[in-house]
């Protein structure tokens, strides 16, 4: 039987768009996982204030866990070289620098690129943290994601239902079915999941997809 | 040499009137000033404005660590960017304070530090284009600037910052450790009286000038951490043993 990407798997494709050198910030969920798969060279952020920290520790090693050294949901790391620490004003703008690839998580994109992700609305629905300052001035905007909601809705959509966090912001969409660029012309579909064709993956998206010429399989 | 360095932490907060409006950043555990909260709490001033990063219910008694959220009963007003954490019952912990006239006033994290920014540097506000488009925009002042649309955000202003440092010398000159420097610089740029809880006090020269980050002009007092206070070293170390030894907190806080 045809299977989803899982979220390592997501995960492991969206981290093949970052490079030798790319300074990175992680969202929470999915996104944090690119780390396990990046290039060796990839300079990971922290808008807690650290840049270029080391790996996470493990579960077996809570003796190397320290509070002065984690990231913004509390995940411990270890110091490495040529790591730097700085307050959150300076974190923040370089945040909005324009040198920075960011890999959100998501509720919804819509056709635009609108990104959804910081609340389900309502009271209690969400807490605004750094979500709408993590799309705005990176350099690009990538969103990991599953491709539909538990109930099986559509999660790219027309215009998104959920309080958005940024319009026009997000360059790309990798999920467990697809890889979707958002265009001018609209969403382009470059890849879908090994199994599945174009016809499947449309039936599960709001918008019209573009098919790109050189659409293929998600390769892992 | 005018002393600032201060022998208790309720010494150091004594002066604190109702309503003051105090920083005191907080990313959890890490950068919180806990044994100025303590002292605060303890004082029993109310009707304060609290502006932190991370306002989340207290996980541990406050002899093992005490969060923004103990003074909760004192306040009048919040401003923060993070109310409560999903998986610890989300925004319930300060429902019912807001029922008795809890003004919570919600920014962005990114935000918040530019507005502390300009209160340092007395700006009248800052035209932000973060949150264009959202529900931050509402009942905000719009502007189009060189053809981008901006958002008038005001610059906050503080009475008081409590900030947590590693080291300060006796003239106030401080530096952070990791994680726990957070928004302790502007902070203590932003307010007319900032006192700082450190690690660590030591004597003037110790300090490299090229390490300081905040510069001793900012700092009007200075308590150095007991070691039977909050955030010694000591605590920090069994608070991870404990938070270790809960499943949930495991997965989440361990690679």
């Amino acid at each position: 039987m045809k299977q989803r990407l899982d979220r390592n798997g997501i995960a492991k494709r969206a981290a093949k768009e970052l490079k030798d050198g790319d300074y990175v910030n992680l969202g929470l969920g999915i996104p944090n996982h690119c780390a396990d798969y990046a290039d060796e060279g990839v300079i990971f952020h922290t808008e807690n204030g650290a840049m270029g920290y080391g790996p996470l520790v493990s579960p077996d090693e809570p003796e190397k866990a320290d509070f002065h050294y984690h990231d913004a949901i509390g995940r411990f790391w270890v110091p490495a070289p040529g790591m730097s620490v700085f307050d959150v004003v300076t974190s923040f703008v370089m945040i909005r620098s324009g040198r920075m690839i960011v890999i959100l998580g998501a509720l919804e994109v819509s056709e635009k690129g609108d990104i959804a992700n910081w609340s389900t609305g309502g009271a209690h629905g969400g807490t605004i943290g750094g979500a709408m300052d993590l799309s705005f001035g990176s350099k690009r905007v990538i969103v990991t994601m599953e491709h539909n909601t538990k109930e099986g809705k559509p999660r790219i959509v027309k215009e998104c239902t959920y309080p958005l966090t940024r319009k026009e912001c997000v360059d790309l969409v990798v999920t467990d079915l697809a890889v979707i660029k958002v265009t001018p012309e609209g969403l382009l579909l470059r890849e879908v999941a090994p199994g599945w064709t174009v016809e499947e993956v449309q039936a599960l998206t709001g918008p019209k997809l573009i098919i790109a010429p050189d659409l293929k399989e998600i390769g892992l | 040499m005018r002393n600032k360095v201060f022998s208790s932490f309720d010494e150091a907060v004594a002066d604190i009137p109702d309503g003051a409006c105090i920083g005191m950043d907080s990313w959890a555990i890490a950068a919180t000033p806990q044994n100025l909260i303590a002292a605060l709490k303890r004082k029993g001033v109310k009707d304060l404005t609290v502006v932190t990063h991370c306002f989340i219910p207290m996980i541990f008694g406050e002899d093992k660590s005490t969060m923004p959220s103990v003074l909760l009963p004192q306040m009048k007003k919040l401003i923060t960017p993070v109310v409560g954490i999903a998986h610890l019952g989300g925004t319930a912990f300060v429902e019912e304070y807001v029922e008795k006239g809890l003004e919570v006033e919600q920014t962005t994290i990114g935000t918040m530090s530019s507005r502390l920014y300009a209160g340092a540097a007395r700006l009248g506000g800052i035209y932000n284009p973060v949150g264009v488009g959202t529900v931050v925009e509402e009942g905000k002042e719009k502007r189009v600037i060189d053809g981008k649309e901006y958002i008038l955000e005001k610059p906050i202003r503080l009475d008081y910052a409590f900030v947590s440092a590693h080291k300060a010398d006796r003239l106030g000159n401080t530096v952070y450790k990791g994680v726990f420097r957070g928004d302790g610089p502007v902070m203590a740029m932003a307010a007319d009286f900032t006192i700082v809880e450190v690690d660590e006090l030591v004597e003037i020269g110790e300090i490299d000038a090229e390490h300081v980050i905040t510069a001793g002009i900012f700092v009007d007092r200075i308590v150095e951490i007991p070691e039977d206070g909050l955030a010694t070293a000591r605590k920090l170390r069994e608070l991870i043993d404990e938070l270790h030894s809960i499943e949930p907190a495991r997965k989440l806080m361990f690679g």
